[in-house]
Protein backbone atom coordinates (compact mmCIF):
# COMPACT_ATOMS: atom_id res chain seq x y z
CA UNK A 1 0.00 0.00 0.00
CA UNK A 2 3.25 2.31 1.02
CA UNK A 3 4.57 1.46 -2.13
CA UNK A 4 1.24 2.21 -4.63
CA UNK A 5 1.13 5.69 -2.52
CA UNK A 6 3.98 6.46 -3.52
CA UNK A 7 4.05 5.52 -6.96
CA UNK A 8 0.83 7.19 -7.10
CA UNK A 9 2.46 10.21 -6.07
CA UNK A 10 5.54 9.83 -8.02
CA UNK A 11 2.91 10.32 -10.93
CA UNK A 12 1.41 13.16 -9.82
CA UNK A 13 4.60 15.25 -9.31
CA UNK A 14 5.45 14.48 -12.35
CA UNK A 15 1.86 15.53 -14.30
CA UNK A 16 2.03 18.52 -12.16
CA UNK A 17 5.64 19.48 -13.14
CA UNK A 18 5.38 18.54 -16.91
CA UNK A 19 1.94 20.54 -16.95
CA UNK A 20 3.25 24.03 -15.36
CA UNK A 21 6.04 24.25 -18.65
CA UNK A 22 3.02 24.64 -20.78
CA UNK A 23 0.96 27.40 -18.86
CA UNK A 24 1.49 30.56 -20.82
CA UNK A 25 4.52 33.24 -19.18
CA UNK A 26 3.30 35.18 -16.07
CA UNK A 27 2.08 38.55 -17.98
CA UNK A 28 1.47 37.21 -21.15
CA UNK A 29 -1.10 39.33 -23.16
CA UNK A 30 -2.30 36.23 -24.96
CA UNK A 31 -3.35 33.77 -21.96
CA UNK A 32 -6.85 32.91 -20.71
CA UNK A 33 -7.55 34.84 -17.71
CA UNK A 34 -5.70 38.00 -19.70
CA UNK A 35 -7.93 37.70 -23.26
CA UNK A 36 -12.06 37.37 -21.52
CA UNK A 37 -12.68 39.94 -18.90
CA UNK A 38 -9.92 41.40 -17.62
CA UNK A 39 -9.28 43.86 -20.20
CA UNK A 40 -13.11 45.18 -19.77
CA UNK A 41 -12.67 45.79 -16.26
CA UNK A 42 -9.62 47.57 -16.63
CA UNK A 43 -10.68 49.89 -18.89
CA UNK A 44 -14.55 50.28 -17.86
CA UNK A 45 -13.92 50.20 -14.16
CA UNK A 46 -13.78 53.69 -13.47
CA UNK A 47 -17.07 54.47 -15.34
CA UNK A 48 -18.95 52.11 -14.04
CA UNK A 49 -17.72 52.33 -10.72
CA UNK A 50 -17.15 55.67 -9.66
CA UNK A 51 -13.91 53.93 -8.00
CA UNK A 52 -10.38 55.09 -9.64
CA UNK A 53 -8.93 52.41 -7.93
CA UNK A 54 -9.30 48.91 -10.49
CA UNK A 55 -9.28 46.90 -7.13
CA UNK A 56 -11.78 48.19 -5.10
CA UNK A 57 -14.14 48.28 -8.53
CA UNK A 58 -13.39 44.98 -8.37
CA UNK A 59 -13.67 43.56 -5.06
CA UNK A 60 -17.06 45.59 -3.76
CA UNK A 61 -18.88 46.31 -7.26
CA UNK A 62 -18.26 43.82 -10.02
CA UNK A 63 -17.54 41.00 -7.15
CA UNK A 64 -19.52 42.56 -4.48
CA UNK A 65 -21.25 39.37 -3.80
CA UNK A 66 -18.21 37.22 -2.82
CA UNK A 67 -17.18 40.02 -0.76
CA UNK A 68 -20.35 39.76 1.11
CA UNK A 69 -19.83 36.00 1.76
CA UNK A 70 -15.95 36.93 3.01
CA UNK A 71 -17.75 39.52 5.38
CA UNK A 72 -19.68 36.21 6.41
CA UNK A 73 -17.24 33.82 7.07
CA UNK A 74 -15.15 36.22 9.05
CA UNK A 75 -18.06 37.20 11.21
CA UNK A 76 -18.66 32.86 11.35
CA UNK A 77 -14.91 32.78 12.74
CA UNK A 78 -15.29 35.32 15.28
CA UNK A 79 -17.98 33.91 16.28
CA UNK A 80 -16.94 30.00 15.93
CA UNK A 81 -13.58 30.67 17.87
CA UNK A 82 -15.82 32.46 20.64
CA UNK A 83 -17.90 29.27 20.93
CA UNK A 84 -15.28 26.88 20.87
CA UNK A 85 -13.04 29.28 23.78
CA UNK A 86 -15.92 30.00 26.28
CA UNK A 87 -16.31 27.58 28.98
CA UNK A 88 -20.26 27.75 28.63
CA UNK A 89 -22.37 25.25 28.36
CA UNK A 90 -24.56 25.71 25.66
CA UNK A 91 -24.73 23.04 23.21
CA UNK A 92 -22.86 20.79 25.96
CA UNK A 93 -24.25 17.27 27.02
CA UNK A 94 -24.27 17.68 31.06
CA UNK A 95 -21.94 15.03 32.96
CA UNK A 96 -24.32 14.12 35.50
CA UNK A 97 -28.39 13.60 36.16
CA UNK A 98 -27.76 16.85 38.65
CA UNK A 99 -26.97 19.51 35.58
CA UNK A 100 -30.43 19.44 34.45
CA UNK A 101 -31.68 21.09 37.50
CA UNK B 1 -3.72 39.21 32.79
CA UNK B 2 -5.87 41.98 30.86
CA UNK B 3 -8.01 42.72 33.99
CA UNK B 4 -4.42 44.22 35.17
CA UNK B 5 -2.56 46.73 32.69
CA UNK B 6 0.88 45.91 32.10
CA UNK B 7 1.60 49.19 31.44
CA UNK B 8 4.17 51.38 32.49
CA UNK B 9 4.85 55.14 32.18
CA UNK B 10 6.94 54.50 29.31
CA UNK B 11 4.19 52.31 27.65
CA UNK B 12 1.28 55.17 28.55
CA UNK B 13 2.87 57.99 27.29
CA UNK B 14 3.63 56.04 24.18
CA UNK B 15 0.17 54.81 24.10
CA UNK B 16 -1.23 58.24 23.62
CA UNK B 17 0.86 58.95 20.64
CA UNK B 18 0.22 55.22 18.90
CA UNK B 19 -3.40 55.21 19.63
CA UNK B 20 -4.97 58.19 17.92
CA UNK B 21 -2.51 57.46 14.91
CA UNK B 22 -3.52 53.81 14.45
CA UNK B 23 -7.14 54.81 14.65
CA UNK B 24 -6.85 58.56 12.75
CA UNK B 25 -4.91 55.93 10.06
CA UNK B 26 -7.72 53.78 9.83
CA UNK B 27 -10.12 55.88 9.04
CA UNK B 28 -7.84 57.38 6.04
CA UNK B 29 -7.68 54.25 4.61
CA UNK B 30 -11.10 53.64 4.82
CA UNK B 31 -12.47 56.87 3.50
CA UNK B 32 -9.57 56.89 0.75
CA UNK B 33 -9.95 53.24 -0.14
CA UNK B 34 -11.99 53.69 -3.46
CA UNK B 35 -8.85 55.86 -4.64
CA UNK B 36 -5.65 54.56 -3.20
CA UNK B 37 -4.73 51.11 -2.31
CA UNK B 38 -6.68 50.16 1.06
CA UNK B 39 -10.43 49.63 1.82
CA UNK B 40 -12.34 48.10 4.39
CA UNK B 41 -10.30 44.90 5.73
CA UNK B 42 -6.96 46.89 6.39
CA UNK B 43 -9.13 49.47 7.63
CA UNK B 44 -10.93 47.32 10.83
CA UNK B 45 -7.34 45.52 11.01
CA UNK B 46 -6.07 48.87 11.91
CA UNK B 47 -8.97 50.23 13.81
CA UNK B 48 -8.50 47.11 16.21
CA UNK B 49 -4.75 47.71 16.44
CA UNK B 50 -6.18 50.76 18.33
CA UNK B 51 -8.35 49.22 20.68
CA UNK B 52 -6.18 46.12 21.15
CA UNK B 53 -3.16 48.68 22.33
CA UNK B 54 -5.55 50.41 24.56
CA UNK B 55 -6.63 47.28 26.40
CA UNK B 56 -3.33 45.55 26.44
CA UNK B 57 -1.98 48.86 28.14
CA UNK B 58 -4.20 50.22 30.13
CA UNK B 59 -6.39 47.61 31.16
CA UNK B 60 -10.02 46.92 31.47
CA UNK B 61 -11.07 51.00 31.95
CA UNK B 62 -9.18 51.98 28.74
CA UNK B 63 -11.33 54.80 26.91
CA UNK B 64 -11.51 52.65 23.59
CA UNK B 65 -12.11 49.82 25.08
CA UNK B 66 -14.88 47.37 23.37
CA UNK B 67 -15.94 44.20 25.62
CA UNK B 68 -16.37 40.92 23.88
CA UNK B 69 -19.90 40.54 23.96
CA UNK B 70 -20.27 43.97 21.81
CA UNK B 71 -17.91 43.22 19.75
CA UNK B 72 -19.37 40.33 18.59
CA UNK B 73 -22.80 42.22 18.34
CA UNK B 74 -20.92 44.80 16.58
CA UNK B 75 -19.64 42.45 13.99
CA UNK B 76 -23.08 41.16 13.25
CA UNK B 77 -23.93 44.75 12.37
CA UNK B 78 -21.48 45.13 10.21
CA UNK B 79 -22.67 42.41 8.43
CA UNK B 80 -25.44 43.50 8.39
CA UNK B 81 -24.70 46.53 6.91
CA UNK B 82 -23.39 44.94 3.88
CA UNK B 83 -26.45 42.98 3.20
CA UNK B 84 -28.57 45.75 3.80
CA UNK B 85 -27.49 47.75 1.43
CA UNK B 86 -27.49 44.98 -1.25
CA UNK B 87 -31.52 44.84 -0.27
CA UNK B 88 -31.68 48.52 -0.62
CA UNK B 89 -31.25 48.27 -3.82
CA UNK B 90 -33.56 44.95 -4.30
CA UNK B 91 -36.52 47.16 -2.81
CA UNK B 92 -35.60 50.43 -5.29
CA UNK B 93 -35.77 47.91 -8.26
CA UNK B 94 -32.22 46.79 -9.04
CA UNK B 95 -30.64 43.36 -8.87
CA UNK B 96 -29.21 42.36 -5.22
CA UNK B 97 -26.03 44.86 -4.73
CA UNK B 98 -26.63 47.04 -7.73
CA UNK B 99 -25.26 50.00 -6.68
CA UNK B 100 -26.77 52.37 -9.28
CA UNK B 101 -29.97 51.72 -7.84
CA UNK B 102 -29.52 53.29 -4.34
CA UNK B 103 -32.13 55.67 -3.25
CA UNK B 104 -29.54 58.58 -3.71
CA UNK B 105 -29.34 62.05 -5.23
CA UNK B 106 -26.45 62.61 -7.65
CA UNK B 107 -25.45 63.61 -10.87
CA UNK B 108 -23.53 60.55 -12.28
CA UNK B 109 -24.44 57.11 -11.66
CA UNK B 110 -21.05 56.25 -10.87
CA UNK B 111 -21.31 58.70 -7.53
CA UNK B 112 -23.87 56.67 -6.48
CA UNK B 113 -21.56 53.52 -6.96
CA UNK B 114 -19.03 55.32 -4.98
CA UNK B 115 -21.03 55.93 -2.23
CA UNK B 116 -22.29 52.34 -2.08
CA UNK B 117 -18.76 50.88 -2.23
CA UNK B 118 -18.45 53.20 1.10
CA UNK B 119 -21.09 51.85 2.69
CA UNK B 120 -20.54 48.26 2.13
CA UNK B 121 -16.58 48.90 3.57
CA UNK B 122 -17.72 50.40 6.23
CA UNK B 123 -19.60 47.23 7.24
CA UNK B 124 -16.36 45.28 6.06
CA UNK B 125 -14.18 47.43 8.91
CA UNK B 126 -16.79 46.91 11.74
CA UNK B 127 -17.01 43.57 11.04
CA UNK B 128 -13.17 42.69 10.91
CA UNK B 129 -12.45 45.27 13.66
CA UNK B 130 -14.95 43.30 15.76
CA UNK B 131 -13.94 39.89 14.73
CA UNK B 132 -10.55 41.12 15.95
CA UNK B 133 -11.42 42.02 19.44
CA UNK B 134 -13.46 39.11 19.62
CA UNK B 135 -10.77 36.99 19.36
CA UNK B 136 -8.46 38.39 21.76
CA UNK B 137 -11.12 38.41 24.54
CA UNK B 138 -12.01 35.48 24.12
CA UNK B 139 -8.43 34.13 24.56
CA UNK B 140 -8.13 36.55 27.32
CA UNK B 141 -11.22 35.07 29.08
CA UNK B 142 -10.27 31.78 28.73
CA UNK B 143 -6.41 32.44 29.85
CA UNK B 144 -7.77 34.35 32.72
CA UNK B 145 -10.07 31.48 33.84
CA UNK B 146 -7.51 28.92 33.76
CA UNK B 147 -5.58 31.60 35.80
CA UNK B 148 -2.30 30.87 33.61
CA UNK B 149 -1.84 33.88 33.07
Amino acid sequence: MRGLVTILLAVLTGVFCTVVSFLPPIGSQDSAPNTHITPVYISQSEKDTGSPNVVTGTLADYRGFDTMWETSVMFLSGLTVVLILNKSTVGRRPEKEDDYE
Amino acid sequence: MMKDPFGGIILNIAFRVLVPFSIVYAVYVLIFGEISPGGGFQAGVALSVGVVFSRLILGEDAPFNISGASALILAGIGTFIFVFTGWISVLTGGHFLDYGKLPLRMEHVNEIHAMGILSIEVGVTLCVMATVITILDAIVKRSDDNGSA
